[in-house]
């Protein structure tokens, strides 16, 4: 019964929504939108021949090395900023600017200094998504408990030690915070390095849909973009579960008392 | 064995703190002005006072988690520059003092990663103490699945684990229900006599502090001194219920709660000075 | 209750972030002034090269000349527009949307499922939609704006109609209040400062959202600037209007957040007498 109702609510507004949007291409068929069935199965026709491996993975490669790549330096820095004040005041202004840049915009400039090919555009992704990471590591770090720090200062932890066993694990929560917020952001950077200037990847294929008027093929390439953001919200949670057990059952035992 | 020939474990001489005025407009505190007592090899010595009277600011000191404005603060003979490796503290926020990201055996066993011993050495130490304080069963779980009692006795065998030369407890009990800080108290002693450890005892109850120290020295508010130096002469085998309804017992914690209650209205410090 | 201390934690979270002692403030110029000075070094003493990376002083040369110029001025009001165009219509429709589905359990969880498939789709997966449907004009990006804008308030607003006190919203059920009265005197000074996180989130993805639409859509605004000045290799002005565009989000930050810290002082003296 419990798994009818659970059931209910995940699907009872989604299948109304998709029911309404069948009947109304039924009876007012429009050039711009498809009717889902159309959807699904091109869907399938596009992405799953060539293009999978011609541009969907590639595509997902960079977004692999650019999510990697973000959480590497955010946290690395974050840490460093992070465990002295004197440094994390010294950078406080700059970091705020250069988080404040709309990450695109540094599009046209790399494109310039880099040129126009994947480690350029894993760059763009980098160096736009850290920043929710870097930001929220800072921010971990300095809300260390101050009775954890005299517990580990006064067991004899060195630096090293009280990074790995106390600043991190107690930041962990903090930085995940950050990484989610990055996905996000990472996803739309890929996309719009995909745009400019480069011949192959899951932005350009999508963008020469719309400029073809391939207008069936072009929602199911927004389909598989919503799919990626989902299936990457999901991956996440799981990763999160898993890295933050311990914090979820502390929190279950707080909210009870 | 006279006090005399034997370098004490713990010297403090003149110690004091002044907490520098964090605004230009508010003032200096002094929270301890002239503290001055030894502490001998293996004795349990309670520390108590007013609220406010710098207890936990002393035992910071002490620690080396705090620099002292001026004393003299001496360890074995060595001065105390920072925290010393031959000391173990045990907080009174067990709850933020134990890591909630590892379980209760691998918080008993971290101070030992940190220094450097083995896996099997750890392993051994770790059991051993959770045992000492009756927490075998519990090696495998996480502190916060604890109830209050439990975190401490963790907390406990953190420390004992560690073989300190010296223990510090700051206030361990006061934020446990009766019951269990009777179980702790008793715990606490057990533990002493097995190791022979030196065990310096932060508390506001004074029941606490004459149950459980071979001495018992008594703060004056701030600007703290000390105020009284209190000898318990009584039995060393204690018990809760006969220990606590000993006349002798009911004497010394009259008379020290007639000291707390004289630092109490005045200010320690000044109030010698003035009758100097 | 927890709601209460969540407000009074984010107002001391607010407060700390802006680290102002005299301190802070010089280091903080300090390293801007390096940084340019660094900037200027490297790219005079040619280590890298001076093509793609224009000395620090030309860059702010032609900064300014543009600060003087009305048609920069002109390109920033229209990203102003339909940045704020867009912000407006999000958060309208989210905070009316957002209430409504978070005071009923019903429709929370109906609609969870579609807003969990939804909020993951990147705003710029549109863009192709947007160009077919609006081509270059202002309607394009407003269609980016408000997707992306509206998730981010629709968000917090749900939170925070759940974060509601359930013995505040009990008690106002039994004395018979309709929902909008509910949602009045309830429900709206708890998600308060919810809603204004969710406005500070939503204010800066729409600026990102603006640009990028003007970028690469071409619509009106600074974005589009940009993409004229690398067409016409004028990298020196690239450097400044990207420079402006930093400026602009720090600014909208800042005002954000004032905003955002005034509501929550005023509010919590509000909060206090809902609770009570």
């Amino acid at each position: 019964m419990k798994f009818l109702k659970a059931a209910f609510f995940l699907l009872a507004l989604p299948v109304v929504l998709v029911l309404l949007w069948w009947v109304s291409t039924m009876v007012n068929p429009t050039f711009f939108v498809p009717s889902p069935g159309e959807l699904v199965g091109t869907f399938f026709d596009t992405w799953f021949g060539e293009r999978f491996t011609n541009d969907l993975l590639p595509s997902l490669g960079r977004l692999s090395l650019g999510i990697i790549g973000s959480v590497v330096v955010g946290v690395g820095l974050g840490l460093l900023i992070g465990s002295f004040r004197p440094l994390r005041q010294l950078l406080e202004p700059l970091l705020e600017f250069f988080r404040a840049i709309p990450p695109p915009v540094l599009l046209p400039l790399l494109m310039i200094v880099m040129g126009v090919n994947w480690r350029m555009q894993v760059f763009v992704i980098i160096f736009g998504s850290l920043w929710p990471v870097l930001l929220n590591t800072v921010e971990g770090v300095r809300a260390t408990d101050e009775v954890q720090r005299d517990t580990a200062r006064s067991y004899g932890l060195g630096r090293m030690a009280r990074l790995r066993y106390l600043i991190l694990p107690a930041a962990a929560p903090q930085i995940l915070t950050g990484v989610r917020q990055s996905l996000s952001i990472a996803l739309i950077l890929m996309v719009i390095s995909e745009l400019f200037y480069t011949s192959s990847g899951l932005g350009f294929t999508i963008v020469q849909f719309q400029r073809n008027f391939a207008i069936p093929e072009m929602w199911s390439g927004i389909l598989l973009l919503g799919l990626i953001g989902l299936a990457l919200a999901v991956l996440f949670r799981y990763v999160e579960r898993y890295i933050l057990r311990w914090y979820h059952g502390l929190r279950e035992v707080q909210r009870e008392s | 064995m006279s006090p005399e020939t034997t370098t004490p474990v713990l010297l403090v001489e003149g110690l004091r703190k002044i907490y520098p005025a964090p605004t230009p407009q508010a003032e200096a505190v002094e929270a301890i002005r002239d503290l001055t007592f030894s502490i001998p090899q293996g004795q349990l010595v309670c520390i108590v006072g007013p609220s406010g009277a710098g207890k936990t600011t002393l035992l910071k000191c002490i620690a080396g988690l705090l620099p002292a404005t001026a004393g003299r603060l001496e360890l074995e003979g060595k001065a105390i520059t920072g925290p010393p490796k031959t000391m173990a503290v045990v907080f009174q926020e067990y709850g933020r003092s134990l890591y909630p990201w590892m379980s209760v055996q691998a918080n008993v066993e971290l101070p030992l990663k940190a220094a450097g011993l083995s896996k099997t050495e750890r392993r051994e130490r770790s059991t051993d103490a959770l045992e000492a304080v009756g927490l075998s069963d519990a090696a495998d779980q996480y502190p916060w699945q604890l109830s209050g009692g439990m975190q401490q006795r963790v907390a406990i065998a953190r420390a004992v684990a560690y073989r300190p030369q010296i223990l510090l407890m700051d206030e361990p009990f006061a934020a446990v229900d009766a019951q269990t800080r009777a179980d702790l108290e008793d715990l606490v002693r057990k533990i002493w006599k097995e190791l022979g450890v030196t065990v310096l005892f932060v508390t506001h109850d004074i029941d606490e502090s004459v149950y459980l120290g071979q001495r018992v020295i008594v703060l004056s508010n701030r600007p703290t001194v000390v105020q009284d130096d209190v000898t318990i002469d009584l039995p060393d085998e204690r018990d809760q219920l006969s220990t606590r309804s000993d006349p002798r017992f009911v004497e010394l914690r009259h008379h020290i709660y007639g000291e707390i209650q004289r630092a109490k209205g005045n200010r320690g410090g000044d109030e010698q000075a003035a009758s100097a | 209750m927890t709601a209460l201390l969540n407000t009074v934690s984010e107002v001391r979270r607010l407060r700390r972030r802006t680290s102002s002692s005299p301190q802070a403030a010089l280091l903080g110029a300090a390293g801007v002034v390096g940084f340019l000075v660094l900037w200027e070094l490297v790219s005079r003493l040619g280590l890298v090269d001076s093509r793609f990376v224009p000395p620090a002083s030309d860059v702010l040369v032609r900064f300014g000349q543009y600060v003087v110029d009305r048609a920069f001025w002109r390109d920033v009001g229209d990203t102003m527009l339909s940045w704020s165009l867009g912000l407006l219509i999000a958060v309208v429709a989210a905070t009316v949307l957002g209430f409504l589905i978070g005071s009923s359990r019903f429709l929370e969880r109906l609609t969870h499922s579609t807003i969990e498939f939804l909020r993951p789709v990147p705003s710029v997966a549109l863009i192709p939609l947007a160009v077919l449907l609006f081509g270059v004009k202002i309607q394009a990006g407003l269609l980016l704006i408000v997707y992306a804008a509206f998730w981010q308030v629709l968000l917090q607003v749900i939170y925070g109609a759940k974060d509601v006190d359930p013995v505040a919203d009990a008690t106002a059920r039994s004395y018979g209040l309709s929902r909008f009265q509910r949602i009045r005197y309830v429900m709206w000074p708890t998600a308060l400062p919810y809603l204004m996180t969710g406005i500070r989130l939503a204010a800066a993805v729409a600026l990102i959202l603006a640009i990028t639409a003007e970028l690469i859509i071409g619509t009106p605004g600074l974005g589009k600037q940009i993409a004229e000045t690398r067409e016409g290799g004028a990298i020196t002005s690239m450097y400044a209007l990207i420079l402006a565009t930093g400026l602009i989000g720090v600014a909208i930050n800042l005002v954000v957040r004032f905003f955002e810290r005034r509501t929550l002082r005023w509010h919590t003296s509000v909060r206090m007498e809902v609770a009570g």
